[in-house]
């Protein structure tokens, strides 16, 4: 309990720490550039506060929680052995935490109303609906699809630079055909998959994949679960994009 | 009183966050793995950490520094404010009168980048996996760095009107030369720092940047630029965290 109590207060120090560089660059803008005085002192200041613990609670759980069951699993899978329970995981796990993603719902109908301007969709609420729940699907199956990537590239020892690069040149290619209203929500879904909550866990999962199995090492095969993550959404919205213009 | 309701109804909504993740991963762990949860109160408690830390966190953000940095956004990419400035009319601007708003981008990129979440967590576990070569505050100033550059650049794509893809190719290609070149050790890790920083502080903040910026120059549309800000901060932390791995190396032979 008194170690806790010490780990929590540090997190709170360093939560601080963290934060202090942004309240120097608004300080600055606001006293020498903008010169403007700025309303409800009081209220940011409180708000400050709520930052500063809330980080500092964030990263306390991540360290006894997060980390430990991700890592847990992890082991737990490649004692296992089974390589279908270990792809399962690994899509569930990215298909479930997109598909609920809020950054993701706002984009998506962003979209909606994108597709309706450019005459994608009809002009009616259903239709609208309709196709932000077909991108969120789409999303949320894509990052599936990339820890099912990630995993499978750990479990294979494929190359990570041929993999990813070789998508984005996929990427540039499907972008020359894909009609121009989407391009902007595809490259901008990439950013919005990997939550806060998300990454922790993914990385432990990865991290700790690459170090139960034999002849692998973790820094050079733990990592690289998020990059097909932020990748693979592209590619899919891309897609998505195309057959919708078609049917 | 409408704070607290406020910070009570963020809390809720990461809870509803976690809630479903905390419950698959107990289920996968115990019926598919029929493994026993080692440590299960220690594990409930820190992820009501994660999710209360979250809310509060996202909270105070809401409270402070979105409402903030819109505005300052807002107030720097005025073509008013460019105008006095710089001492041109606001009709005859040129891409070098907008230093302030570069400046702008460029601080907060980095001091946003430096408080993002998930990054602290990939830096910790970095840390630990390499055995303390790689340092939690030397990648995070690395990514920052990256994103810094990447941000202001995308403010010149926007008011330079030059296309988006000329940018995304060219840092694609530095990326594919540093990898032949880099310790191999750090490539998975940059490949990852792209995801990482495009999150909860930085995005918000890089969008009204590029929404203010689309909207104060005539021809720009604010849809499509404002998303091109966004892609090009998630590509410089990769060539960022990649020079800081050969950066690394080249100390070490000295």
């Amino acid at each position: 309990m008194k170690d806790s109590l010490i780990a929590l207060s540090k997190d709170a120090l360093s939560s601080v720490r963290d934060l202090t560089p942004i309240v120097v660059v608004i300080a600055v803008f606001q006293v020498f550039v903008i010169r403007q005085p700025v309303d409800g002192f009081l209220s940011l200041a409180f708000g400050a506060l709520l930052v500063v613990a809330g980080l500092a609670f964030f990263i306390f759980g991540l360290r006894i929680a997060l980390f430990p069951i991700g890592e847990e699993i992890a082991h737990a899978l490649a004692k296992k052995g089974s390589a279908f329970w270990l792809f399962t995981f690994a899509f569930i796990l990215g298909f479930g935490t997109t598909i609920a993603e809020p950054a993701l719902l706002a984009v998506a109908q962003e979209a909606a109303r994108v597709a309706v301007k450019a005459g994608v969709i009809e002009n009616n609420e259903e239709a609208k609906a309709a196709y932000a729940l077909g991108l969120r699907l789409v999303v949320a199956l894509s990052v599936g699809v990339a820890l099912l990537l990630g995993v499978f590239r750990i479990l294979t020892n494929w190359s990570l630079p041929i993999m990813i690069i070789g998508g984005y040149i996929l990427v540039v290619l499907v972008t020359a055909v894909a009609p121009p209203e989407i391009v902007g929500i595809a490259y901008d879904s990439g950013g919005v998959t990997t939550s806060t909550v998300t990454v922790p866990l993914v990385t432990a999962l990865g991290v700790g994949l690459a170090g139960s199995l034999k002849g692998r090492n973790p820094m050079l095969d733990g990592f690289g679960l998020i990059a097909f993550a932020s990748l693979t959404p592209i590619l899919f919205v891309l897609g998505y994009g195309i057959i919708t213009r078609w049917t | 009183m409408d704070l607290i309701l406020e910070s009570l109804a963020f809390v809720w909504n990461s809870a509803e966050d976690v809630a479903p993740i905390v419950f698959f991963l107990f289920l996968f762990q115990l019926f598919v793995l029929r493994e026993r949860i080692p440590n299960v109160g220690q594990i409930l408690v820190g992820f009501v950490f994660v999710a209360v830390g979250l809310g509060l966190f996202l909270v105070g953000l809401d409270q402070t520094l979105f409402p903030l940095g819109r505005l300052m956004a807002q107030q720097l990419t005025d073509p008013g404010f460019i105008a006095e400035v710089s001492g041109h009319v606001r009709d005859a601007l040129v891409w070098q009168d907008f230093y302030w708003v570069y400046l702008f981008a460029a601080s907060m990129g980095f001091a946003t980048t430096l408080a993002e979440p998930a990054l602290m967590a990939v830096a910790m576990k970095a840390n630990a996996v390499s055995g303390g070569a790689i340092g939690v505050w030397g990648l995070r100033v690395a990514v920052a760095t990256g994103v810094s550059v990447g941000v202001a650049l995308g403010c010149y794509r926007i008011i330079s009107g030059l296309p988006l893809q000329y940018f995304i190719a060219a840092g694609y290609l530095v990326v594919i030369v540093q990898t032949a070149m880099a310790p191999k050790m750090i490539v998975p890790l940059a490949y990852d720092s792209g995801g990482v920083t495009t999150s909860t502080v930085t995005v918000p903040l890089i969008a009204a940047l590029g929404l203010g910026l689309a909207e104060s120059i005539p021809g720009r549309s604010p849809l499509l630029d404002g998303f091109g800000l966004v892609a090009i901060a998630a590509l410089f932390p990769i060539i960022s965290v990649l020079a800081y791995g050969q950066f690394a190396v080249l100390r070490g032979k000295k």
